[in-house]
């Protein structure tokens, strides 16, 4: 049953072969048995999620038919959940109960769909490894010696590991394509502004976009089809309209312009490089054309989102100062003495570095060196993107330099931890969508082929994912015992 | 003292009166119980997002229009960053390089009657933040966000004005803008209406500015004025006395009168001012621009200016009955009733008898004891001779206490005029009869005592006698001597 997607359950739950208590149930039982050894989660919600799956049963028996109705899936804690648990992965949050559900979740939960638990994630998303979680790092289903990438580790984990058909998560600098990439699952970021970041804890506000783990394209189209649109309670959300995500994966590519990202190429690992070669075969094989495009100043993303995301972050985790939620250390002597050690003992180490650096390019003096530097930077890298999207509707390549490395690796080597992020940050610097697909394995472990689009092009890139796992296996791969 | 002159710059907060908060739908009414009027927007919870409130931005774009200054077509919200309980998302969402407004000005009378133009420099919107308590909690600090979000309008002039005077009248001058426009309250109790003054003193003729003092938080037009003066005094004597102006923040304690240093600019926060993520630029185009135009109510020079020339007062007079829209309204609905070519009359019974009995009680115009109506009856038994000015004050302190007609208290305490000649005639006979020394000292040249004879006269008709009428009778009837 775990092995079904979105369409197949649907089908099945609309006919009344299974209920939606049922699959409940067995995914419950799943997680019971197969997650501790994973760590993917912070929170599980079992009595929660057989109430909601009863109720979806009762509007399914009244004929409802919806896409997700009676769907469990899985929320990265990091998305308010009124009356549930929501820590961010931080102990500052540890004690946390959201008053109010962010609009992700509103939609999702008005759609039908069962909220099983939350998922473990790095502390307020700062990380690629999940290791930065205060609740410990989320082990890679495919070896559990392995990271599942960050900072949605859970829910990659948890998607990979069929323990739930779908999951949530955010994207502030490939949050979700890398860590989709590493535990060989489908992971979409939409464009900054397709969906509501209201009730998503922030961490860089003009990077951070919500999006969706699935086992498939397809899959991944039917949740954003209820994520997206505009939300009046965020500012930054778009008021363009939705297309039917679905509809759209028909399609042929015959003739669609594919972009071959040089700058992506250039000293890539070989065995890696040859599985992008193969995938880019296939979409020649689909009747798509490839051609060379250059991102001249994409090199400057990682600096500049080192220096843009930090800023943004060390501002918006001000409001976490022990006075009205969260941690607040014991018997502080004065308002600093509550600052201090409140904001010390709750934060972890990586939060803290970024909060540092962060501060340090916002101060006096240093400003216009560091932040307006790294604002132009990333209008370069924007226009860059924009250049290229006037010769290509899509462009291609890995997601990650290489597969899921070992827990531990890279946890003294913040710069090579940075490293990770090298193919996804640029999307986020210009506000693009992108998707991770499975394309093969190195070592035994799964890697992924991005594909980002033009602003709004959810559709597009949705569906030459689509088309590429028509033609592929990679997407049904199974981590072994979680078949 | 004359040696130094005084430089002050006001940059003044008037709470915008919009219905909501400015980043939130909480309402932003005054006195409710602590917390009861803050959202989970306004207590900063994890995960929620500021939505800015069109009116807000519509209060600021009048403002901009009514002080002739550039209303900026892309203006930026930035996060000011600083940690304080009262603040809860550790930043204060303000502008900063580009505000909504900039390059206005505003023309301001002195106490000697010139008019000075004041430079505003810009005019930004940003959001108040909440309260500290501490009565009545003896080892804790008690938060109030209530007023959390509250929009504000920081007006920030140049450093034009040269006096606490001048700097007061500029204050007056923007409270009566803000409350014309309908755009604040101006309820300085409330804390509605405030300013930080920026005063520093110089050698007179030098063109370099000196090291000035910020003042902060001043909530009371008197406060402003006594605040600077004795901020210019404490600059000049240190000074003078070889020390130096230190850049600080100061605060005026209005109990000791005097002002005291907060921090110093060494200790002054980094703000780490950026630009909030998380609204877009505000873009203002010429349809909303004209659209606030059209709202635009006529100003207070422009009020003065058409009451000195339809009403023939001078400039003090027509800046005194349009210094709010109501004393003016008030002013017009009298002229209605009396005629314009007794504005001057209107005028004066208004800044004279009105304005002192309001100030007695401690009343605003809009609760007068005497309405524009009643004032009218009153006016017009004056006009019409009936009763004498003098007479009226009588009649018009009745109507104050009574809450009556003028023509019901001039009948029932029998104050009509005494314009029958005849009957004055007789008065004035008798009094001349009673009095033959004082006639022959007159009628010999002690001019003075025509004052006498009209004093007798009056006193004899209980003041009724029609002053005009009596003076004319009384120097036929003396003869000689007096040209009175």
């Amino acid at each position: 049953m775990h092995n079904y997607f979105i369409g197949e359950l649907a089908e099945r739950l609309a006919k009344r072969q299974i209920s939606s208590v049922e699959l409940t149930r067995h995914f419950l039982t799943r997680i019971e048995r197969l997650n501790p050894a994973l760590n993917a989660f912070i929170t599980l919600t079992p009595q929660r999620a057989l109430l909601d799956a009863a109720a979806a049963d009762a509007r399914l028996a009244a004929g409802e038919k919806a896409p997700l109705l009676g769907i469990p899936l899985i929320h990265k804690d990091i998305f308010c959940t009124e009356g549930v648990k929501t820590s961010c992965g931080s102990r500052m949050l540890d004690n946390f109960v959201a008053p109010y559900d962010a609009t992700v979740v509103a939609r999702l939960k008005a759609a039908g769909t069962v909220m099983l638990g939350k998922s473990n994630m790095d502390e307020f998303a700062m990380g690629s490894s999940n290791e930065t979680s205060y609740y410990g790092p989320v082990k890679n289903p495919w070896d559990i010696s392995k990271v599942p990438g960050g900072s949605s580790g859970g829910s990659a984990a948890a998607t990979a590991a069929r323990l739930a058909p779908v999951a949530t998560g955010t994207d502030t600098g490939g949050s979700i394509r890398q860590p989709a990439a590493l535990t060989g699952v489908t992971g979409l970021k939409p464009t900054y502004g397709r969906v509501s970041r209201y009730g998503m804890i922030a961490f860089a506000s003009s990077l951070d976009q919500a999006g969706v783990f699935a086992r498939s394209a397809g899959d991944a189209a039917a949740v954003l089809q209820v994520m997206a649109g505009f939300d009046p309670r965020d500012s930054t959300s778009v008021d363009v309209p939705v297309p039917d995500y679905s509809k759209a994966l028909g399609a042929p590519l015959k003739g669609l312009k594919i972009g071959l990202l040089r700058e992506f190429f250039d000293g890539l690992e070989p065995r890696n490089a040859a599985l992008i070669e193969e995938a880019l075969n296939i979409y020649t094989g689909l009747g798509a054309e490839t051609r060379e495009v250059s991102l001249p100043h994409l090199p400057l993303s990682v600096p500049t989102y080192y220096v843009v995301a930090p800023a943004e972050c060390s501002s918006n985790l001000s409001r976490f100062d022990g006075v009205r939620f969260g941690y607040r250390c014991e018997d502080p002597k004065d308002l600093l003495d509550l600052y201090k050690r409140s904001r010390g003992e709750g934060f972890g180490a990586e939060v803290k570095r970024r909060i540092m650096t962060g501060t340090y390019v916002l101060s006096a003096g240093y400003f216009d060196a560091y932040y307006l530097k790294a604002q132009k930077a990333r209008r370069m890298i924007t226009d860059d993107f924009r250049t290229a999207f006037e010769k290509v509707d899509l462009v291609i390549g890995p997601t990650t330099p290489t597969p899921a490395f070992d827990i531990g690796a890279k946890m003294n080597d913040p710069v090579l931890m940075y490293l990770n992020d090298i193919y996804t940050i640029g999307a986020n610097l210009a506000g693009l969508p992108g998707v991770s697909v499975p394309c093969g394995f190195v070592d035994g472990l799964p890697m992924g082929l991005q594909l980002i689009g033009p602003h709004f092009a959810e559709a597009k890139l949705l569906n030459a994912a689509h088309q590429y796992q028509q033609a592929t296996d990679w997407h049904q791969h199974a981590p072994r015992g979680y078949e | 003292m004359s040696n130094w002159e005084v430089v002050i710059g006001l940059e003044i907060h008037a709470q915008l009166a919009t219905k909501s908060k400015i980043f939130s739908g909480s309402p932003t009414a005054y006195g409710a119980p602590p917390n009861t009027q803050a959202n989970l927007v306004d207590l900063a919870y994890p995960g929620v997002l500021p939505v800015l409130n069109a009116r807000a931005v519509q209060m600021a774009v009048k403002f901009g229009l009514a002080v002739d200054a550039t209303v900026a077509r892309r203006s930026v919200f930035a996060r000011k960053n600083y940690f304080y309980p009262d603040l809860p998302k550790g930043y204060q969402i303000s502008q900063y390089e580009l505000p909504v407004v900039a390059r206005g000005s505003l023309k301001v009378m002195l106490d000697d009657g010139s008019v000075k133009t004041i430079g505003i420099t810009r005019a930004h919107l940003e959001e108040d933040a909440g309260k500290s308590l501490h009565e009545g909690l003896p080892h804790a600090t008690g938060i109030d966000l209530n007023r959390a979000g509250t929009p504000l309008l920081e007006i920030v002039s140049e450093p034009d004005m040269r006096s606490a005077r001048e700097a007061v009248a500029y204050m007056k001058k923007i409270h009566t803008l803000v409350r014309y426009l309908e755009i604040c309250d101006g309820n300085m109790q409330e804390g509605s209406f405030r300013c930080d003054a920026n005063v520093s003193v110089r050698p007179r003729g030098q063109e370099k500015l000196g090291t000035r003092a910020e003042i902060k938080n001043l909530n009371s037009f008197r406060f402003v004025e006594k605040a600077i003066q004795y901020e210019v005094a404490r600059q000049v004597e240190l000074i003078e006395s070889g020390g130096k102006v230190v850049q600080e923040t100061r605060l005026y304690d209005s109990d000791k009168d005097e002002t005291r240093s907060m921090r110093s600019k060494e200790e002054a926060n980094d703000y780490r001012y950026f630009p909030d993520p998380d609204l877009l630029p505000v873009l203002i185009d010429e349809m909303f621009i004209e659209a606030v135009r059209a709202t635009l109510p006529e100003l207070p020079d422009q009020k003065a200016a058409r009451f000195a020339k339809d009403f023939a007062l001078s400039a003090y007079d027509a800046g005194v009955l349009s210094a709010s829209r109501e004393l003016g309204a008030y002013f017009e609905a009298v002229i209605a009733g009396v005629g314009a070519s007794h504005a001057k009359l209107a005028a004066n019974w208004i800044m004279g008898e009105l304005s002192s009995a309001l100030n007695r009680d401690n009343l605003d115009i809009e609760n007068s004891k005497v309405n524009p109506r009643q004032l009218t009856g009153l006016l017009n038994r004056i006009v019409d001779a009936t009763i004498s000015g003098k007479i009226a004050k009588e009649v018009f302190e009745a109507m104050w206490s009574e809450g009556k007609a003028a023509d019901a208290i001039i009948e029932a305490k029998g104050l009509r005029q005494i314009t029958d000649s005849s009957a004055i005639d007789g008065v004035i006979d008798a009094v001349i009869a009673a009095n033959p020394k004082q006639l022959a000292d007159y009628r010999s040249g002690k001019d003075k005592l025509f004052g006498f004879f009209v004093g007798q006269v009056m006193k004899a008709t209980g003041g009724k006698a029609n002053p005009a009428q009596l003076n004319d009778l009384l120097k036929t009837k003396l003869g000689g001597g007096g040209n009175a």
